[in-house]
């Protein structure tokens, strides 16, 4: 059974379509991942398939329920960390989780238990009677990552989890998010806009760009559409005889030489290094530098947007800005 | 629509927390209309305020008026707080539980009202020192049901404002140009026979003006309308301003 299922989900803010028609499913049990960057639609999405938002067209299953008609059903099922923090600051850590825990309807010692547990498994049990407004940035994400565990969901929508902790923090959560979804077998969607945690974590990856899908697949078989890895040689010679040689050469997918810089798409890129530089040198070229490239997800978006990621973003924060201007000129 | 008795419980049961917890705010909120009752009631005490039934203190004509204040800003206060749980977005975290959007407009009614009832409480026994006095208990009691009125109509208000608001930025002029007018519409601070005729017509829109009048009629024994007439003027407008709360709230999106 599909733990979501989506067709052609639209939603509209007046002219702006911020989610334009997007189709998918999600099995059981699946990590999968809504990559792109802000303002790309992905908290849109999220927020309707969680409740919060009403779909403009198109449809939404949840765990086997219709995200529309029976919202109830829904919220039962899922656990969401929104990208903004949603916790009481004038409420301790184990309160804020007691307080959910009323809210959906658990028993006493039900209640008790499973906060012991999340608490635990966050590593937050000794911080659990300190107002959360004394927390770090970190301690609340995990504390509302396990929050969002409470209720047992069986799916849990994580929107931008490590978004603004540090390197270290970061690694943790990821360690929580794949233990939750490997030993507890929760079905997680998260969104990132951090090519690498994509990368590391999820089993399938939707790349989203101004409310569409551009491409959904697997982080390898995304990667792959690219071609395989790219070497890039630094060389000192006469260039017009190397180019000849390397378009001649076996299992080349891509040539491009820009100076004194040669950049060779081929598969298995490591193996392919000694031959390459023998080459070269059998041709009179000296190389000065070698360097192997194995392809990123920012260049599966490159590839499929034509912009990457930090250019879009600095384009919505330009647009933004010139907004602002415009609005205090008028004012 | 299902009624979710627990969650009516856990969101009074944070409202509770959240009110003991800030004292800075329980002590700030009662220094305004302490202040209105000290310095008006210093400046004009021995001054003929027209209109006052003869005599009568104007201290004690007074604290009635001061008491629906303390009511109307705790309870408007409570029902905008919606705009602080969006802001500080706690209010998805409420959203998106499996709770009826019922529920969760009685869970902040039944809060909002305990916070306000007890505003206004401590209010009532702060004007004891000033030397005020109850005309009688059983009437008291009936102060007591005004008083919630009072707060279910302005809490219900404040959901409505605080429903069609996306951030806090409307915030003042809510205060300044809905509270302020209804509190010195009510007659809180002046018999309302002064008011010019035009203005008066205002007043009778005003719910808290049957509220102060309900007030005065049941803790100092003078009202200008009969109290069955306050209660039930004052009991429509909080079961009309409840429902349009709730139905607003219920209508808007949390995101």
């Amino acid at each position: 059974m599909n733990a979501i299922t989506v067709e052609n989900l639209t939603r509209k803010f007046g002219d702006v379509t911020a989610v334009d028609g997007i189709s998918f499913f999600v099995p059981q049990g699946e990590l999968f991942g809504l990559l792109g960057p802000n303002g790309a639609g992905k908290t849109t999405t999220i927020n309707m398939l969680a409740t919060l938002l009403r779909p403009t067209s198109g449809r939404a299953e949840v765990g086997g329920f219709d995200v529309l008609k029976s919202r109830d059903d829904v919220r039962k099922n899922i656990g969401i960390v929104f990208q903004e923090t949603a916790l009481d600051g004038k409420l301790t850590g184990r309160e804020n989780l007691e307080f959910h825990a009323m809210m959906y309807g658990l028993p006493k010692e039900e209640r008790k238990r499973r906060i012991d547990d999340v608490l635990d498994l966050v590593e937050l049990a000794d911080k659990a009677k300190t107002l959360v407004e004394k927390y770090s940035g970190g301690m609340k994400r995990r504390l509302e990552i396990g929050r969002g565990l409470i209720q047992h969901p069986k799916v849990l929508f994580l929107d931008e989890p490590t978004l603004g902790l540090d390197a270290q923090t970061r690694r943790r959560i990821w360690d929580y998010v794949r233990r939750l979804n490997r030993d507890r077998k929760v079905t997680i969607i998260l969104t990132t806009h951090y090519m690498e945690e994509a990368d590391f974590l999820c089993d399938r990856i939707a790349i989203m760009d101004h409310g569409k899908f551009v491409a959904l697949d697997t982080p390898a078989r995304l990667k792959d559409i690219l071609g395989g890895d790219v070497i890039s040689l630094e060389i000192e010679g006469d260039t017009d005889v190397l180019d000849k040689a390397f378009t001649s050469l076996d299992g080349v997918k891509k040539y491009v030489r820009r100076g004194e810089v040669v950049n060779l798409t081929v598969e298995k890129g490591e193996r392919r290094i000694p031959e390459i530089v023998t080459l070269a040198q059998q041709n009179g070229i000296a190389v000065a530098c070698v360097h192997l490239r194995k392809p990123s997800l920012e260049d599966v978006f490159l590839h499929f947007t034509g912009h990457t990621i930090r250019e879009q973003e600095a384009g919505i924060v330009e647009r933004n800005r010139g907004m602002m201007t415009r609005r205090r000129r008028r004012s | 629509m299902i009624i979710n008795g627990t969650a009516i419980y856990v969101l009074w049961l944070r409202e509770m927390k959240r009110y003991v917890r800030a004292t800075s705010r329980i002590i700030g909120s009662l220094l305004q209309p302490l202040f209105f009752l000290v310095f008006l009631g210093l400046g004009f005490r021995k001054m003929p305020v027209p209109g006052l039934t003869a005599g009568m203190d104007y201290v004690r004509f007074l604290v009635p008026g001061i008491l629906g204040m303390t009511l109307l800003f705790s309870s408007a206060m409570q029902g905008l707080s919606v705009l602080w749980d969006r802001e500080f977005g706690f209010l998805k975290e409420i959203m998106v539980a499996p709770v009826s959007r019922t529920s969760i407009v009685l869970g902040r009614i039944a809060g909002g009202t305990t916070t306000t009832m007890i505003q206004g409480l401590l209010m009532l026994a702060l004007s004891f020192v000033v030397g005020f006095r109850i005309h009688g208990f059983l009437l008291f009691l009936w102060a007591l049901v005004f008083m919630i009125l009072i707060a279910f109509t302005f809490i219900g208000l404040g959901l409505i404002f605080a429903s069609r608001m996306k951030d806090m930025q409307g915030f003042g002029l809510i205060i300044n140009f809905i509270i302020f007018p209804l509190f010195f519409l009510s007659g809180a601070l002046y018999p309302l026979e002064n008011l010019p005729p035009w203005i008066r017509i205002l007043s009778y829109a005003d719910p808290l003006t049957f509220g102060v009048d309900g007030l005065r009629g049941t803790l100092i024994g003078v009202s200008s309308h009969p109290l069955l007439l306050d209660f039930l003027l004052l009991s429509g407008f909080a079961v009309v301003m409840v429902m349009l709360g709730a139905y607003f709230f219920e209508k808007s999106e949390s995101v």
